[in-house]
């Protein structure tokens, strides 16, 4: 029988399935952070247990660690317990952790360095306490988030419990415009599919538009499948995917590599594989896209008007968008273009990789950040940072009046100090755009690291198309 | 793990759509490294003012409202990042069963390894269910999850759908864990079998 990708991945992982449970799925890879292990660790600790594979266990810091450099304490005393914490676990059971005392050349953010580093390979389950792990999935990995007691479940059996999850064909084609990057084909599909739609299915994205996009832009698009409800995301992998992992550190080496080429070749979704369900995308009709709202999918192409809640097609659907009208201080039909604001946040595991960072600054090249905007460039990892500057685009921020800091989550989810003010308007590339996410009361529209950057420049929202040759 | 059987108690609504788990326990409460206190900072923004104190119109600070164990709320309930903290902070509070049409992957796992039972009723029953509440406030409702049934003020009965698995583990409180660790001979089999090292 045909396969999808998911299956042939599913099929090779499950090692017990009893009737009316769910499935004991075996994990090849597991990544874990300072926020959502210590209760897993002391969970362990609690029942006598071990790690049963510190081999297949790697560990960062990337959530609460500030972006001031790096010699500078850690004021925030929880953050520092949190990560004292995660430093003596770590030694205390053996897992390889890339942290600011043992290897802070590899720190980053967990879903950048996974990829970064090799790790993250084609045809594995990968799973970390933290929903954005769908990420890995621009590698034709089964990848997830799980919560802490899973996390403690896969510490010490090195399985998770998993119900089998639909699939959903995501058909993008299309070539994209200039200006217009892979976060607006995901910002446009959720916008148009809502935020549930991928609820119990995991999204396979195919189609030209896919093909066509680099690892850094897959990834990007993966990442936001939990943004559309998806359990994770997967894209087929092609000699993209093997060229950029080939000679990374944990990637296989020599005869290796032509074993494990040889498997991951096999992989894709054989032609006449079925899926549950298919949704589409033309990604040459779009526009750069700029969300207006409370959730991810409250977004709209970069020159349209924030929709009226009194044209809403029912009650529930016009009480959110009146509360996320209310409390982004926004009116209906009004253009979001023009929009002043307070702060511009390049970074997180959406758009913080070398490739992002490229982008934002060919717009800030020889241009000034007007002079009433704040604007934060966080790198996905020390490598990115170190790449970066190598390239010079360093300069090319610290000229336009941006801060170039260090590698972490940073503003993303604001636990570390970046944040905004109750008010202030931000234009983020992160993922998020929740009320209070970047910080108590502030206010998010989400965006392509080409929009953040104009709209730096600018002052307010801005179409990056503007500002390109 | 906390067992669940049957839960009779009155309803704060909360009839709002896609709550996230930003909402429910924002982000600057997560730097714990325990899973105590945590209900203090449930709905934390939605619930004090910037200087701490209770906001008197957010639907957990009226008075009527304390020691209530069923949460009714919107759709999509639980979106967002995959913080156990999130079931950690609606148990703390006192929550033992979130009622929606339907509830965000990784919270709805999150939950039932906390006691915390996630009731999925269909559309219209959850509409009826939100008319109940606004007419009478004090509405007493009943879940039995043996049965998969909630009963309603009015002695209408909805069932609602919860896989054996879980089920079974909620009634008596089993650890999931404990059941994995059981399955050894597999787990070395299958590591046997596939030697690849990372
Ligand atoms: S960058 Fe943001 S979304 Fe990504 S892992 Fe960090 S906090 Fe989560």
């Amino acid at each position: 029988m045909p396969q999808t990708l998911f299956e042939k991945i599913w099929n090779a992982h499950v090692i017990a399935q009893e009737p009316d449970s769910p499935a004991v799925l075996y994990i090849d890879l597991h990544l874990v952070h300072e926020v959502t292990s210590p209760q897993a660790f002391e969970g362990l600790r609690a029942r006598g247990l071990r790690v049963r594979r510190p081999d297949r266990t790697f560990a960062t810091m990337d959530h609460g660690i500030p972006t001031t450099p790096r010699d500078l304490p850690i004021v925030d005393e929880l953050a520092a317990k949190q990560i004292a914490q995660l430093e003596k676990n770590c030694a205390e059971f053996g897992v390889t952790l890339f942290g600011l005392n043992s290897a802070p050349h590899k720190m980053g953010i967990v879903h950048v360095i996974g990829p970064e580093l090799g790790l993250t390979q084609p045809g594995m389950t990968i799973v970390c306490g933290d929903s954005h792990t769908s990420t890995h999935g621009a590698f034709g990995a089964l990848a997830f988030g799980i919560g802490t007691s899973e996390v403690e479940m896969v510490l010490a059996t090195q399985c998770l419990l998993q119900r089998k999850p639909k699939t959903m064909k995501v058909q993008i084609d299309g070539a994209l415009r200039p200006g217009v990057t892979a976060k607006d084909i995901i910002l446009a599909l959720i916008a148009r599919y809502g935020v549930g739609a991928g609820t119990g299915h995991v999204f396979e994205y195919k189609g030209e538009a896919i093909r066509r996009l680099s690892m850094e832009e897959r990834m990007t698009i993966c990442n936001m499948s939990i943004e559309g409800g998806a359990r994770a995301g997967l894209i087929a992998p092609d000699d993209t995917t093997f060229q950029y992992i080939a000679g990374r550190e944990y990637a296989p080496k020599g005869a290796a590599w032509d074993k494990a080429l040889a498997r991951w070749r096999m992989l894709p979704s054989d032609p006449d594989a079925v899926y549950d369900a298919t949704i589409s995308l033309d990604a040459g009709a779009l526009e750069p896209m700029i969300t207006f709202g409370t959730n991810p999918g409250m977004g709209i192409p970069i020159t349209g008007r924030v929709p009226d809640p009194d044209e809403a097609p029912d009650p529930s659907a016009r009480n959110a968008l009146s509360k996320a009208l209310t409390y982004m201080q926004l009116k209906p039909n009004q253009p979001v273009l023009g929009q002043p604001i307070d702060v511009v946040f390049i970074g997180s595991c959406t758009n913080s990789r070398i490739t992002d960072l490229r982008q934002a600054a060919g717009v800030l090249k020889g241009r000034k950040i007007n002079p009433r905007v704040r604007v934060l460039i966080v790198p996905g990892s020390a490598q990115v940072k170190r790449q970066a500057e190598a390239e010079g685009l360093d300069r090319i921020f610290k000229e336009a009046g941006a801060e170039w800091r260090e590698a972490g989550c940073s503003m993303c989810i604001a636990m570390n100090g970046d944040q905004l003010a109750p008010g202030q308007y931000a234009v983020s590339t992160s993922n998020r755009n929740f009320e209070g996410r970047q910080g108590k009361g502030g206010r998010t529209f989400l965006a392509s690291p080409l929009t953040a950057a104009a709209s730096a420049v600018a002052g307010c929202v801005t179409d990056p198309r503007t500002l390109m040759p | 793990m906390n067992r669940f059987t049957t839960l009779t108690s009155k309803i704060v609504p909360l009839p709002i759509e896609n709550v996230d788990t930003d909402q429910i326990i924002p982000a600057r409460f997560l730097k714990v490294t325990d899973k105590k206190g945590l209900g203090d900072h449930l709905f934390a923004d939605w619930r004090y003012d910037a200087d701490g104190s209770p906001k008197p119109d957010f639907i957990l600070n009226r008075p009527e409202m304390q020691g209530r164990q069923i949460l009714l709320a919107g759709d999509n309930f639980g979106c967002g990042s995959s913080r156990e903290h999130a079931p950690w902070a609606l148990v703390g509070y006192g929550f033992r069963a979130v009622i929606s049409t339907s509830f965000a992957d990784i919270f709805r796992n999150n939950a039932l390894k906390n006691g915390l039972l996630p009731v999925i009723l269909d559309k219209d029953t959850h509409r009826h269910l939100f008319g109940i509440v606004e007419e009478d406030p004090n509405a007493i409702l009943t879940i039995d999850l043996a049965e998969q049934t909630v009963t309603l003020p009015d002695g209408r009965r909805a069932t609602f759908p919860i896989d054996h698995f879980s089920k079974t583990c909620l009634l008596n409180g089993v650890d999931e864990i404990g059941y994995v660790l059981n399955l050894r001979a597999h787990i070395e089999a299958f590591e046997r079998a596939h030697e690849q090292p990372i």
